[in-house]
């Protein structure tokens, strides 16, 4: 039996299957681990689990209503998002395409979401998942905030959304994100998922063009024959801004789901601020100028021989 | 997803007046990921006609190759070239030859016929012909290019305007697909002349 579900018997002549039922909105503990009951008050996790209790569905095929709803939050599955600390605080970006299969239902999508003026959350997953759960931290960071007249650390406001999204674990919420800001111990940068996971890094890429820009990050890019801007700490916010525009841009090339606008935020003592937003259609050839050159004849081996 | 959407593609084809309009996106990818952005979909096969292959890249090459074959001996027998009606009527018989294990392929067939009289043909991937008298679309951007052609297109377009809505349709189209784009290669029919171009477009 599920630890967390309060099943002291209130009244002495009723059985304790009985107040089970009282006390909980619907027995699945069969399907969950070891959750805790939404809407259970509980005195152990009412510091994290406050999040708003939803209606389970109603539905005899729960698996297969899952499997459904996963689908239904497909949109925003093709992404690429991106931020690294530097000697000058975090640099964020990302694209801001939204599709649903081979479908672009917006170019214009803000994946990175401004939580406060001093944390920035990004996007990737489920839209309507990763926004609302955002703001819903953005109030909570608020609340703590007032609470202790002090701003919530970037370990605790991502702590927070880690523990909501793990409590929801196995429900088919679909989040990946990347939670970076400043606090009193200076940049900090952690990437939290829909399956519970919660690391700190130096540099993370999230979605699907994540291989892409992970690849020009490390390795970085030739500026000319001797100089290479790849990801190190002592990066001016300049080079920083380029190289994190520079990736989304390399990922928005390659794969067929990233796109739009690369715009870049970069995090330092003071708050953020949005340093660019480049439509990536300028962007090609910004970085490829078109040199006039005659219609190359392709394929030509086969119509020729 | 489908075999047919594995590489990602876009064909149009227009008629304007006694000239034809075929383009298409110059994306091969393996699903999300771009390979090349110099692929060619739109053959010719003389002239006056061309062939636009959407779908699978290598069945749309293996096509190609036994079209150009089956035209070649076509000409040495015939020692013409062939009308666009009868190419169609190759085409066709060549994909329902394989009726159960079809080339992945959507092709669409433009060309001038006696009298330069323009002709636009698609099929499905077994052969089934589908004469249209305004424009075709094939690909994984089709329903864009079907919303966009039916915006765009006017009936008896000189070739300079006949170019520009075919260019405006392609690129306005792929933009709206993930799987097709990075550019356009666009070639204009006329009696007297062939005129290929490669357009610019997102790179995203």
């Amino acid at each position: 039996m599920d630890p967390f579900a309060a099943i002291e018997p209130r009244n002495s002549d009723r059985t304790a299957s009985q107040s089970r039922f009282i006390n909980m909105k619907l027995d699945t503990s069969g399907l969950e681990s070891t959750a805790p009951h939404f809407g259970t008050s509980c005195e152990l996790f009412s510091g994290f689990s406050a999040a708003p209790s939803f209606d389970l569905p109603v539905t005899t095929d729960f698996d297969g209503f899952q499997k459904e709803s996963i689908q239904m939050v497909k949109p925003a599955k093709g992404t690429t998002t991106l931020a690294f600390i530097f000697k000058e605080g975090v640099m964020v970006a990302a694209d801001s395409r939204a599709s649903m299969g081979g479908y672009i239902s917006s170019q214009s999508v803000k994946k990175i979401i401004e939580i406060n003026p001093y944390m920035l959350g990004t996007m990737a997953g489920g839209a309507a998942d990763c926004q609302f759960w955002h703001r819903n931290l953005g109030i909570k960071c608020r609340l703590h905030e007032l609470a202790n007249k002090r701003r919530i650390s970037v370990t605790g406001a991502s702590k927070l959304l880690a523990n909501i999204l793990y409590s929801y674990r196995g429900m088919g919420l679909s989040v990946g994100t990347m939670i970076a800001g400043w606090d009193e111990t200076g940049p900090g940068l952690y990437y939290v998922d829909s399956e519970g996971g919660r690391l700190k890094g130096t540099r993370f890429s999230v979605g699907s063009g994540s291989p892409y820009a992970y690849g020009v990050l490390d390795s970085g890019y030739l500026i000319s024959y001797n100089t290479c801007i790849r990801y190190k700490y002592d990066l001016s916010v300049e080079e920083a801004a380029e190289l994190a525009r520079r990736s989304i841009y390399h990922a928005t090339f390659r794969d067929g789901a990233s796109g739009g606008v690369a715009s870049v935020y970069h995090v330092g003592p003071n708050g953020w601020k949005k340093l660019s937003g480049d439509d990536v259609g300028e962007l090609y050839y910004q970085y490829n100028p078109v040199s006039t050159s005659t219609v190359e004849q392709e394929m030509a081996e086969s119509s020729s021989t | 997803m489908s075999i047919f959407e594995y590489n990602g593609s876009a064909v149009v084809a227009m008629v304007g007046k006694n000239c034809f309009a075929i383009a298409s996106d110059r994306r091969l990818g393996v699903q999300l990921q771009t390979i090349a952005t110099d692929f060619q979909r739109i053959f010719k096969i003389h002239d006056r006609l061309f062939i636009g292959l959407s779908g699978l890249a290598t069945d749309a090459q293996t096509l190609y190759q036994r079209l150009v074959f089956r035209h070649k001996l076509y000409q040495l027998r015939e020692e013409r070239d062939m009308k666009p009606e009868t190419f169609a009527s190759l085409v066709s018989a060549l994909l329902y030859e394989k009726r159960f294990g079809p080339y992945f392929c959507q092709p669409v067939i433009a060309g001038l016929g006696d009298e330069d009289k323009p002709f636009i043909c698609t099929m499905d991937s077994i052969g089934a012909k589908e004469l249209a008298k305004d424009f075709v679309v094939a690909g994984t951007a089709s329903e864009s290019l079907y919303g966009a052609c039916e915006a765009m297109f006017k009936p008896d377009m000189e070739p300079e305007e006949l170019f520009e809505t075919v260019s405006q349709a392609l690129l306005a189209s792929v933009d709206r697909d993930c799987l097709s784009g990075w550019g356009g290669h666009v070639y204009v029919i006329t009696p007297t002349e062939v005129k290929e171009t490669i357009l610019k477009g997102r790179m995203d």
